[in-house]
């Protein structure tokens, strides 16, 4: 692995030689220079968006916004408050699912799997997290809406806990390995069982990390559309029923953005300004949690 | 990625039971944990599953032909995924080659070289690019991205001398098409690429770059010399974690690409691809075959995202290992 590297460091010191140190100053100031500019460039796109969506999304919101239902097309006003509402819906099912399943796994991992074992499940667990979730999408259509025979609100709120469950794991493994093993030793050595040093003793101890990621995987999913398209499907009217269609603020947005309608463009901005406002919300709660209770950590 | 895990030992091991043996609530506490851990390759099988059992009317009856054909005809029934396939490579390859410069600018720019109080708001910013729903940029790729293309960025590109009468840059410029799929692509990976290549960058060893300074190396030649072949297979594999994000992203792409299931030569044709023929068709498909076409793109759809998504993590754990 080395023995390359070190040929390759000896042939270009031999190449170098051959320069006049002025050149090289020059290539490297202006190498660092195109650094900076790449850098620059990179965020220039995030300003932009977050710049027109301010502008477009504020003059759109107003109270009706967050109270009102969706108006039928040519009918000035309406607003989103049943996608609003629905999200919240669908983001807790979800997280009614994939906590659970996440944190034991990640439980699992971290403290009694064995090694085989534990890394192949961490291994699919990154796997599970690259799969594109329009794919998520198709499998709770067959899984969940096919045999029923109509969108449910549950099946969407399914197929984004699927999501969640390996962003959960992992955190969840990393920060019960942080716990030191002298707390859990001095815990078993005053006879407590196994199971409970682990949940009260080890998991409380770990229980900001823990939050924090699972507030990272909510504010993921939170901002999903694809998984939702055909298993919520999206809803006009208010219901808070799982086993109903329902709407959810990224639907609603999809479907403003794509209509040819100038006021629903309009009700979009304001929808995705709500929505990132939503997401950077809980990524900052999450920041929060963490920082507060380790001490102003990291990062 | 967490190298300091694992200097932490797990605690314990499945085998040393107590002095007093497991207690019923011990057992419970494992099997109820194990079945946790479990449930994440019971899904993936299960979703595999499910998928082709949903995809096999289709991949029955077309076989292999269903990825050569390039007839994508709902009404007469005919249903062959060249075109989405085409589409998803095209918009994904030009997505990572106009990403992966700035993405390893900023990821170099960070782990080397900024100044420590830009380094702090520049993570923090690409990261917040990560965070942006994936229909929030296509609002924002129909409303601002489609006219500045349509009115300035496409008609210059055809200008251009020689590129400018390539079949690359020719038919008319509507705005909708592959290359405002593949712009908005570009911006959504970038962070991917960009994070994955900075924690690489920052496992390369520090006297790999005091060696290479005390050769008398500039910063650059460190940089290029010392620093990035060390990291180079990290690199990579974070780039082919940006391409597996890139095939499957699905919002922002119906959004932009056109959904026309074509295959041209041209950028500025519309196109679709393996997300967005199920996001844009699948709620009204009208025929049982129709909707097992759409399966059968999401089945290629997982296949390839598995391929590409295992031979990233195998990339990037090769550095994990070698460097720290």
């Amino acid at each position: 692995m080395n023995a390359p590297r070190t040929t390759g460091s000896q042939r270009a010191a031999i190449e170098r030689t051959g320069r006049t140190l002025g050149r090289r100053r020059l290539t490297n100031s202006i190498m660092l220079g195109v650094m900076y500019v790449a850098a620059g460039l990179a965020t220039l796109p995030l300003v932009f968006i977050l710049v027109h969506l301010v502008r477009e999304g504020a003059s759109a919101l107003d109270a009706n916004f967050f109270t009102k239902m969706p108006r039928p097309v040519g009918e000035a006003g309406g607003g989103m408050a049943n996608a609003i509402a629905g999200t919240l819906v669908l983001v807790g099912t979800a997280a009614a699912i994939g906590l659970p399943l996440g944190i034991g796994a990640g439980l699992y991992l971290a403290e009694q799997g064995s090694r085989r074992l534990a890394s192949t499940v961490r291994f699919l667990s990154d796997i599970l997290n690259g799969l594109p979730s329009i794919v998520m999408g198709i499998f709770a259509w067959q899984v969940l809406v096919r045999p029923v025979g109509h969108f449910s609100a549950l099946a969407g709120g399914i197929a984004l806990g699927v999501m969640m469950i390996p962003l959960v794991t992992r955190t969840t493994e990393e920060m019960i390995r942080l716990v030191p093993a002298s707390l859990r030793e001095a815990a078993l050595a005053l006879g407590y069982a196994r199971w409970r040093t682990s949940l009260s003793i080890v998991l409380r101890t770990a229980m900001p990390g823990i939050v924090t990621g699972a507030l990272v995987a909510v504010a993921r999913i939170a901002g999903e559309t694809a998984p939702l398209i055909f298993t919520a499907f999206g809803n006009q009217f208010w219901s808070l029923s799982l086993d109903q269609p329902m709407s959810a603020l990224p639907l609603q947005i999809y479907a403003y953005a794509t209509s040819p309608f100038e006021e629903w463009h309009r009700l979009a901005w304001a929808g995705a300004l709500v929505l990132l406002a939503l997401v950077l919300i809980i990524s900052l709660v999450a920041r929060f949690v963490t920082r507060s209770r380790f001490g102003g950590g990291h990062d | 990625m967490t190298e300091s895990a694992a200097t932490v030992p797990a605690a314990s091991s499945p085998d040393d039971a107590g002095i007093e043996g497991r207690s019923t609530g011990d057992r419970v506490y494992r099997v109820l944990t194990l079945a946790c851990a479990i449930s994440i390759p019971a899904l993936l099988g299960f979703i595999a599953i499910e998928i082709l059992i949903g995809a096999w009317p289709a991949l029955s009856k077309f076989g292999f032909g269903f990825l050569t054909n390039s007839t994508w005809d709902v009404g007469a029934g005919q249903f062959g995924a060249a075109p989405m396939i085409y589409g998803t490579i095209v918009s994904s390859v030009l997505a990572l080659l106009l990403a992966t410069p700035f993405a390893l600018g900023v990821a170099i720019f960070l782990s080397e070289f900024a100044p420590p109080w830009l380094r702090q708001p520049v993570a923090f910013l690409v990261d917040l690019l990560a965070a942006i729903p994936s229909v929030v940029y296509g609002l924002w790729g129909i409303f601002v991205l489609l006219p500045i293309l349509r009115d300035t960025v496409m008609p210059f590109l055809a200008s251009l001398p020689v590129l400018g009468s390539s079949p690359l840059f020719s038919g008319p410029a509507y705005g909708n098409s592959l290359l405002a799929a593949a712009i908005i692509l570009a911006i959504m990976v970038l962070p991917y690429i960009s994070a994955v290549s900075r924690e690489v960058l920052m496992a390369v060893p520090r006297s790999q770059r005091e060696a290479a300074l005390a050769l008398g190396a500039t910063r650059w030649e460190m940089i290029r010399d010392a620093v990035v072949p060390y990291a180079r297979s990290g690199i990579i594999g974070g780039i082919i974690l940006g391409l597996g994000r890139a095939l499957g992203e699905t919002m922002a792409v119906t959004m932009l690409i056109g959904n026309r299931a074509e295959v041209s030569a041209s950028l500025f044709a519309p196109g679709y691809t393996l997300a967005s023929v199920i996001a844009n068709e699948f709620a009204e498909a009208s025929t049982e075959f129709h909707t097992a076409a759409l399966m059968a793109c999401g089945a290629v759809l997982l296949g390839v995202t598995l391929l590409v998504n295992m031979l990233a993590r195998w990339l990037v754990g090769r550095v994990g290992r070698g460097g720290a």
